[in-house]
């Protein structure tokens, strides 16, 4: 489970959103046409916005639903690949900080109906983030087993917390609402489903271009040196301690923004969601979609929403015992990463490039 | 490169700027306002030949076993009903999605029926924390939302939810009968009550206060999905409780049976109707006995298990118009499960279903349906009324109590029926039509 991707820090590819060609371009001092990476980023995410609209545009409801569900996960994974691919640490416990995005909106909708959708988000980002850096500060010294240890402690306790308000969180049943859907300006021409959607997308995008800067930069330099090694990386003036919460908070935040977003979505903030399972899915995506990438993040989503709806089909297909029926899709995702792995161990994203630049090898060696 | 601090600021300057933008334009996420009336005069799901509906259910998971038996037993009786011509020469298509139980899955599901399948309604969405996730878009949508399977209070709110009508006798109004059936028959008995930690718990408890609270020693709750009950039980049992009222699923007054069994405990065990099924009980009771390596007749733990009732139990076999009835469709259409009582559940439920679209008439729409639903005749094979009308759609409106003996069931109190407020205890009187009078299951 530990990752195993130890890659030296210059040879870890901090292309991102970004194609490789224009990383090297900028490693190399030259500034290409785009400039500075955070318009670049923005750039593509607002490219990869208007791909989501015409992707929802010609579907229906049900599609609508899974495309804002791969929105929600992909900032999800984003976020934990930021602390585990970039800086080594291995977490648990992220599905917690999605629980704690979901209640933290599901309260301010219940409560205080009046507040905008926007604040809601920032304020459960918000809410993640100083879960974060608590959580973080008090594991800054902890590493390998023992921060994954204590993560899981936080993945098993927190969902319990809604169980012991019922009164405030609803207890086992959680909360339920509904949330704002589509501005009447636009009625006709997007319907509920979709406006969600792509909301969830503004917000993911948001944060993956947030998550594509810092790991790019100098935040990014520091973690990958720490990853690498960190008694190295301390000797050359990098603050460990700080480096290392400092990606705690903001891999948090991005958790709990997609809780947010899956709140939202799907009008409820329910324990059993949030269990402890969810964190394992998400770091076991995550190594299947390819470790150090944002790339990664994208395959590790499109597999959490589409590998289990393909297990559970086949499943059912299959007309099985219920006691084989309920294991059957877990059984499939096990399987499907224990392949992915053994074939590619470096994930998906892994694959992918390997055989982009397997293609691209005949052409070089002619020219040289 | 050295880092300049503006730059350092920038992703952080133009996410909130994004934001800020974003919260310009929207008026507050919870305000959603009343939306425009769904048009209820359509026939959508039905075509010249077919009704559609759906419903989502707990076919894997934790609840899956004993409750994923409900839609076996459903399918059963729409099984019947179309090989002897359907309703109006429609036949039903019952689509019955499986949710696990997680109201995540619940909401995905339920989006898949209504836009993808378009389904004329949803009849029978199983359970508390999954059906309320949903309860709001189908009446958005202008679904109607027949029978959940849930004893919750919030089906019967005629004016947050106008297409939604109960089905299962809710937990308030089966623990008064419990609590003055208790209060009367064990009038000096310590009573402890085990509760499941959520609305099933505060609902039951709310009815059996009402008459126990002078009685009640001990208040012990479990959580769903906890793997034992020793330490609930060792409370009852240092409490000195006589008489323990389980408002359990059967899951868990199977565990509790076997732990009081255990620890030599004694009580008398009475629960209400979710955990009562006697044949699921039997069953659990077997598997637990297997997985401890100890053999054992079932019926060593159930004999004197009293429990509520509403539906006739499969036990009265033959002396049961019903049952007799129900049990026939079921051994030809059924699955290879023995017939259970949340078999015969699932079964009256379509049944109900049935009835109310037949008198929706020959070109049913949805408004017609409700009103059809809204005019049923409150008998049918329940031995309580069945409320579904505009102001009162709780479903079925009491119960009786029976106590358990080898395989027979003796009654022990007689139906009655009650609200869930401050109202009185009263005998039941039902008209119960014969499976014969009703036109679709005559056919046959």
């Amino acid at each position: 489970m530990a990752p195993t991707h130890r890659a030296p820090a210059s040879d870890a590819r901090p292309d991102t959103a970004g194609p490789a060609k224009a990383a090297t371009a900028t490693r190399a001092g030259r500034r290409p046409a785009l400039g500075h990476p955070l318009l670049r980023h923005g750039l593509w995410a607002l490219a990869a916005l208007a791909a989501v609209a015409l992707l929802t545009a010609a579907t229906g409801p049900v599609t609508d639903l899974r495309v804002a569900d791969v929105g929600l996960h992909l900032l999800a994974v984003a976020g934990l690949q930021l602390l585990v691919g970039t800086s080594g640490q291995v977490s648990l416990g992220h599905g917690a900080f999605m629980f704690v995005g979901a209640y933290t909106m599901a309260l301010l909708v219940v409560n205080l109906p009046a507040v905008p959708l926007a604040a809601g988000m920032a304020a459960a980002c918000a809410a993640g983030c100083l879960a974060g850096l608590a959580v973080g500060a008090a594991t800054a010294r902890l590493h390998g087993p023992y921060l994954a240890g204590a993560t899981l402690m936080l993945a098993v306790g927190l969902p319990a917390v809604a169980l012991r308000f019922p009164d405030l969180l609803g207890g086992a049943n959680g909360l339920a609402f509904t949330a704002i859907g589509a501005p009447p300006a636009l009625s006709g021409l997007v319907d509920d489903t979709q406006w969600r959607a792509l909301v969830v997308w503004t917000v993911a995008l948001i944060g993956l271009v947030v998550l594509a800067t810092a790991t790019r930069g100098r935040l990014g330099r520091h973690l990958r040196a720490l990853r690498d090694d960190p008694t190295a990386a301390a000797l050359s003036g990098i603050p460990v301690g700080r480096a290392r919460v400092t990606a705690f908070v903001i891999s948090a935040g991005a958790g709990s923004l997609a809780g947010a977003c899956q709140a939202y979505v799907l009008g409820t903030a329910t324990p059993s969601t949030y269990a402890l399972t969810l964190s394992l899915v998400l770091l076991a995506a995550l190594v299947l979609g390819g470790l150090g990438s944002l790339w990664g993040a994208f395959w590790a989503a499109l597999a959490i929403v589409y590998v289990e709806v393909a297990g559970t089909e086949l499943a059912h297909a299959l007309e099985l015992d219920t006691d084989v029926r309920n294991n059957l899709p877990v059984v499939f995702f096990g399987a499907v990463l224990i392949i992915i792995v053994l074939a590619w161990p470096r994930g998906v994203h892994g694959a992918l490039s390997a055989l982009g630049r397997h293609r691209s090898t005949p052409s070089q060696t002619g020219d040289s | 490169m050295r880092t300049d601090p503006i730059r350092a600021a920038r992703p952080l300057a133009a996410a909130s700027l994004a934001l800020a933008l974003l919260a310009a334009g929207c008026t507050g996420a919870g305000q959603t306002g009343e939306g425009a009336e769904a048009d209820l005069d359509v026939s959508t799901g039905v075509t010249d030949d077919t009704v559609t509906i759906g419903a989502h259910m707990p076919l894997t998971g934790p609840a899956a076993p004993g409750y994923s038996q409900i839609s076996v037993g459903a399918q059963a009786v729409y099984d019947f009903v179309n090989a002897n011509g359907g309703v109006h020469g429609r036949t039903i298509e019952y689509l019955a999605e499986d949710d696990a139980y997680d109201p995540t899955r619940t909401v995905e599901v339920t989006r898949e029926l209504v836009h993808q399948d378009e389904i004329f309604a949803m009849v029978g969405g199983l359970g508390t924390p999954t059906h309320s996730k949903v309860v709001d878009f189908l009446n958005t949508e202008g679904v109607p939302d027949l029978f959940p399977s849930s004893g919750a209070l919030m089906w019967n709110d005629p004016e947050k939810y106008p297409l939604t009508y109960g089905y299962q006798v809710d937990y308030t109004k089966e623990s008064k009968i419990l609590g003055e059936y208790i209060s009367e028959e064990f009038e000096d008995a310590k009573v402890g009550y085990l509760l499941q930690n959520d609305d099933v718990g505060v609902d039951s408890q709310r009815g059996l206060d009402m008459y126990l609270q002078d009685q009640a020693v001990s208040v012990e709750h479990y959580e769903s999905g906890a793997e034992d009950l020793s330490a609930q039980i060792a409370g009852l049992e240092r409490e000195g409780a006589e008489v323990v009222v389980c408002a359990c699923i059967p899951n868990y007054v199977a565990l509790g049976l076997l732990e009081s069994a255990r620890i030599g405990y004694e009580p008398q065990f009475i629960t209400s109707s979710i955990g009562g099924d006697t044949v699921t009980l039997r069953g659990l009771l077997s598997s637990f006995a297997e997985q401890a390596g100890s053999g054992g007749d079932p019926d060593d733990f159930l004999n004197g298990l009293m429990t509520l009732g509403y539906l006739p139990p499969v036990e009265l076999g033959g002396d049961d118009p019903w049952v007799a009835f129900l049990r026939g469709v079921y051994d030809e259409y059924g699955g290879d499960a023995p017939l259970s009582n949340t078999t015969v559940y699932g079964m009256v439920q379509a049944v109900q279903f049935v009835r109310a679209l037949e008198a929706a008439g020959e070109d049913p729409t949805r408004a017609s349906l409700i009103e059809a639903l809204e005019s049923l005749e409150p008998g049918g094979p329940g031995l309580v009324p069945f409320s579904s009308t505009g102001e009162d759609r709780g479903g079925y409106a009491g119960g009786f109590i029976t106590r358990y003996e080898d395989g027979e069931l003796e009654m022990v109190r007689d139906p009655a029926v009650t609200d869930n407020a401050e109202g009185d205890i009263e005998p039941a009187e039902v008209d119960r039509p014969l499976p014969e009078d009703i036109g679709p299951l005559a056919q046959g």
